[in-house]
């Protein structure tokens, strides 16, 4: 099994007729996902690379039958694109955009309360459910059927998990880029639930950042109720004080958000964590043997 | 973004709040001038990109203007040294005069993103004037807070009620709930990521005045506030850094001696991350993004070897959509263009790993290959020379 994203997964993809979302589009199709159509505004009604265009989201869920979306349109208008996939009512809407104003994306959360869809990003690498589907950037030649789920801030650190995991051959069930925003759809919390009530997903890897306190909230949630071993990374251990590291999420603040807070919250957990994302692999034969 | 407390003031108000009689200058005459304008004791005050001026000697009264002109004498050109700047300080240029108030009381107001609940919070403290982290960790429960719906915006009983948290009494109530609507309403107008009046002064004679004030703004959404763009002050960056910026490359200097080029922002902090346990110290923060171009490469090139600590280089790619023989090629192009003797070592994986490898190996340069990162990093920071 995996989480969010499977073989019944039906993708959309908004901003299709883009340079980024063409090619993405392709990579995906060609990895196996079901991808149904696309929607730019303006140019419903034509084809293009074989798939239908519709102008609105609202059309092209009616005549695909769509339960996802995937977004690849400039920040501007990245938060609109996202809410109408939202209020078209389909059950997951992947965002890859980086650069979305807060306000934009605090807007979003608002409009999104009280209804079903689950939002992934925005400026994030998407998902992949490892011989499944995947909806994002996630190379697919890295990934492996198998055991891990890997959750993660980051773009490429997240590629190095399922690297080392896929090595010693313990694959991966869903990896989730929940991206490197103040604010995003998914956090830490909401993809280790997922990950808990999934039978197939036996470890989950972590991969935090500095900034914000998603992983202290995580390691709250894994002392409660968590019933998989979990490794953890935490990328800006040696990160300067009111700098923004590239993400506009990484920044220590007012003496809060650094990593040896979220270290130290996640190993009281009973997480493992560990210093260098070399060491994530061995890691994670260590609890799962 | 950053920009200037008398910039901060203007913006704040245009939205209503009141802010001490003031203008900025670049030369002690101006400064006297004004000063005389304004008559009276004044407040000279440093205008740098930094907090902790006045312990620093960067705020200081006059009674004349030609005190005043005096002191901006010794201001302007000063190397202002606070604990926000780091030990290289800020060289002030702009001086701020305003007329001084006969100050009763200094509260605290700061409105910031709150993560946890993605909506926006007001803080009210009535220890004001003090360092809000300070009064945070020290006196936690004088500090209270207003969670804003974006839907409503804030209310009028949130502000009513953290004006009574702050101990005013009849008509303060009701200009502080005023201020405080007028800050989210500018927090709101400019995509701010951060409003502090810190301190907002209760007169003598009853006035709510912003006597101090800082506006940082979200990058992301300066594209439709062209006004606020212009405030940029490129003074108060780093040279290199704005000479980055100009490419779209992430980059941040350090204090180390070991040039890092990255592509990813937490694969770039993970790889200062392990130079610093390998023991070394990394120059820079540089990530590339994830789909650099030849161009890109050369510049990120060019901008970390000119940064004279740097003793080795290791850079640090995870392909993705960014393949590493394309990587290779751009970096034997540029390390050849700009004539680069620096040791670099290079650890790659993903993508067309191995002919990225190879065209290193045949390009007869200073490069290091190396398979894992902690390995990398070991060898990047023997050749940089030890600690």
């Amino acid at each position: 099994m995996a989480v969010l994203l499977d073989t019944s997964t039906r993708l959309l993809v908004q901003g299709l007729t883009g340079r980024e979302g063409t090619f993405h589009a392709k990579t995906a199709a060609a990895y196996g996902t079901t991808i149904v159509g696309g929607v730019t505004p303006g140019k419903g009604g034509t084809t293009h690379e074989g798939w239908p265009i519709f102008n609105t989201m609202h059309d092209a869920v009616a005549a695909t039958g769509a339960n996802a979306s995937l977004i690849f349109v400039p920040p501007p208008a990245a938060a609109d694109t996202v809410m109408e996939a939202v209020d078209a009512g389909v059950a997951l809407v992947v965002c890859i955009t980086e650069g979305i104003p807060t306000l934009d994306m605090m807007r979003v959360v608002t409009f999104m309360r009280g209804k079903p869809t689950r939002l992934v990003g925005p400026n994030c690498p998407g998902l992949i459910s490892p011989g499944k589907a995947k909806a994002g950037i996630i190379p697919g030649h890295i990934c492996q059927e198998g055991r891990v789920g890997i959750v993660s801030r980051s773009g490429t650190l997240t590629y190095e998990a399922i690297q080392q995991t896929t090595r010693l051959r313990y694959g991966q069930t869903t990896c989730i880029g929940i991206g490197g925003d103040p604010i995003v759809g998914t956090t830490f919390v909401d993809a280790l639930r997922l990950f808990n009530a999934d039978p197939d997903t036996e470890a989950v890897v972590m991969i935090g950042e500095i900034g914000g306190t998603a992983e202290e909230e995580a390691a709250d949630l894994i002392r409660r109720e968590f019933k998989k071993p979990v490794v953890s990374f935490i990328a800006g251990q040696t990160a300067p004080p009111g700098r923004r590291m590239g993400h506009a999420g990484a920044i220590i603040a007012g003496g809060k958000g650094t990593a040896a807070e979220k270290m130290a919250a996640l190993e009281a957990a009973g997480v493992l964590v560990v210093k260098s994302p070399a060491e994530i692999g061995a890691a994670v034969k260590s609890v799962l043997g | 973004m950053k920009i200037h407390e008398y910039q901060a003031k203007a913006i704040l108000a245009r939205h209503g709040v009141p802010v001490p009689a003031g203008e900025v200058a670049y030369i002690p005459s101006e400064v006297g001038a004004i000063a005389r304008r304004l008559g009276g004791t004044v407040v000279v005050k440093a205008q740098i990109h930094a907090g902790g001026r006045g312990k620093g000697g960067g705020v200081k009264l006059a009674k004349s203007a030609e005190e005043a002109e005096q002191i901006a004498t010794e201001m302007i050109g000063m190397r202002l040294v606070t604990h926000q700047t780091g030990p290289e300080g800020r060289i002030v240029k702009r001086i701020l005069v305003e007329a001084g108030l006969q100050i009763a009381r200094e509260l605290y107001l700061g409105l910031v993103i709150d993560r946890a609940t993605g909506r926006p919070v007001l803080m009210a403290s009535p220890a004001g004037g003090m360092e809000i982290e300070k009064v945070a960790a020290e006196t936690p429960h004088l500090i209270f807070k207003a969670s804003i719906d974006p839907a409503t915006g804030l209310l009028p009983f949130q502000a009513r009620s953290l004006a009574f948290s702050l101990g005013l009494e009849g008509g303060a109530v009701g200009k502080a709930a005023k201020v405080m609507a007028q800050i989210v309403e500018a927090f709101m107008a400019t995509d701010a990521s951060l409003v502090e009046v810190n301190p907002l002064v209760v007169t003598a004679a009853g006035d709510l005045i912003a006597l101090d004030a800082k506006m940082n703004f979200d990058d992301n959404a300066l594209f439709r506030h062209p006004y606020i763009k212009e405030l940029r002050d490129f003074d108060e960056e780093d040279p290199l850094e704005i000479d980055a910026s100009k490419y779209s490359l992430n980059y941040i200097r350090l204090d180390g001696n070991i040039g890092c080029m990255v592509n990813g922002a937490g694969l770039a902090m993970a790889t200062m991350d392990v130079i610093k346990l390998a023991g070394g110290e990394p120059a820079n923060f540089l990530d590339v993004g994830g789909g650099a171009t030849a161009d890109q490469i050369r510049n990120a090139v060019r901008i970390l070897t000119a940064d004279h600590n740097v003793r080795a280089v290791f850079v640090n790619i995870f392909g993705g959509i960014l393949r590493c023989d394309i990587l290779a090629e751009g970096l034997v192009a540029a390390v050849r263009e700009l004539n680069v003797t620096l040791p670099i070592v290079i650890r790659m994986e993903g993508t067309n790993v191995d002919a990225g490898k190879r065209m290193l190996r045949e390009s007869g340069l200073n490069f290091t290959t190396a398979e894992a990162v902690d390995e990398a990093a070991a060898a990047v920071v023997k050749l940089a020379g030890g600690r």
